[in-house]
């Protein structure tokens, strides 16, 4: 996985980065089951995507997926992986029993993001797109609603 | 051991409760009544029994797969160790917190099990006449389980076995196990 970059650069890029909780976020993927990317977005990336994104969205549910399994054959007790870290920033991610994936990369300082991650799936997720006839399981995210309640509660916890 | 299946169920029965708290309200009335509406259209449109069983359990099912989202986010319950957890979930949290009732799981084996409901707000106030005898009334509930425990990765088959307005004394729906669904993930560029 390639990283964002070795060191974060604290400048006007940054500044208009949206921080939750004095949190520096960076991406965010929702992922359903099959892999798809539902929605995708970028708040600051200091390498950007050098491919297309599609691609990148495959790296990284490919990432996720073989993790996941990594961690379930060699933990010592139950239970899945919901952050990891690498030098630049943390990923946190929670995943849904339905299949639905989370996956919210943070500056490295950032806590536990679960609460946050869950917050999203069950009063905006849910409340937008499960209960919207007009949204499928496996479109991607277009609706405005969605974004904008999205926007408005990463923000309002800052 | 039987000290912690009575345990389960309270925290089961606790769970069902503050899921029920949780969620939105409607009037019963309205509700059976609505429903009632749309059994009415589907008979009208499929003219068939058999036709407007079929869809009202596809309907059903349709529902079932967002339901499923709906009732993981709201209802604090952990991953079922057994599908007899899964059976208890479903009858004391999932119908408390979708229909306000409690339902009893009946009749368990390893693969199989009952939901039985004394009280069925879909069919309140409902009585089928003579050409309407073999309408699986309530069938969209059969559909609603079948689509929600997919997402979950069990695919089952759920079928009405006795219900209230056929003349038995409760409605019972049965769940059976078909198969546990494996992760899937197809990469499809090779």
């Amino acid at each position: 996985l390639r990283p964002f970059g070795a060191s974060v650069a604290f400048g006007k890029r940054a500044l208009l980065a949206t921080t939750c909780m004095g949190v520096a976020l960076y991406t965010l993927h929702i992922f359903n089951r099959r892999g798809t990317c539902l929605f995708y977005k970028e708040w600051n990336r200091p390498s950007p995507s050098r491919g297309d994104l599609t691609q990148d969205h495959k790296l990284m549910f490919g990432f996720l997926f073989s993790l996941k399994q990594l961690v379930s054959k060699i933990a010592p007790k139950k239970g899945g992986f919901y952050a990891c870290n690498t030098s630049a920033y943390k990923l946190n991610y929670f995943e849904t029993m339905s299949g639905l994936r989370f996956v919210l990369c943070t500056e490295l300082a950032a806590g536990d993001m679960r609460e946050v991650l869950k917050y999203i799936y069950a009063n905006i997720f849910v409340e937008c797109l499960v209960k919207n006839p007009l949204w499928k399981a496996e479109d991607p995210i277009t609706c405005p609603l969605f974004t904008q309640h999205l926007q408005n509660y990463l923000e309002s916890i800052s | 051991q039987k000290a912690e299946t009575e345990m389960s169920a309270v925290r089961l029965n606790r769970a069902g409760d503050t899921a029920f708290a949780k969620v939105e309200k409607v009037s019963s009335e309205l509700f059976s009544l609505t429903y009632g509406a749309v059994v009415m259209q589907v008979i009208k449109d499929y003219e068939e029994v058999d036709a407007t069983n079929a869809q009202l359990e596809k309907m059903g099912y349709n529902i079932g797969v967002r339901l499923v989202d709906e009732f993981l986010a709201k209802a604090q319950v952990s991953a079922c160790q057994s599908f007899q957890d899964t059976a208890e979930v479903i009858a004391k949290v999932g119908f408390k917190m979708f229909l306000g009732v409690n339902a009893e799981v009946v009749k368990t084996t390893g693969d199989e099990f009952t939901l039985q409901l004394s009280d069925n707000p879909l069919a309140e106030f409902v009585e089928l006449p003579e050409q309407y005898a073999k309408l699986e009334y309530s069938g969209m509930l059969c559909g609603v389980l079948r689509g929600a425990l997919e997402m979950v990765q069990m695919r089952v088959t759920c079928t009405l076995v006795r219900d209230v307005l056929w003349g038995d004394d409760v409605t019972e729906i049965r769940v059976v196990l078909q198969e546990m669904l494996n992760e899937e993930y197809h990469d499809d560029e090779d």
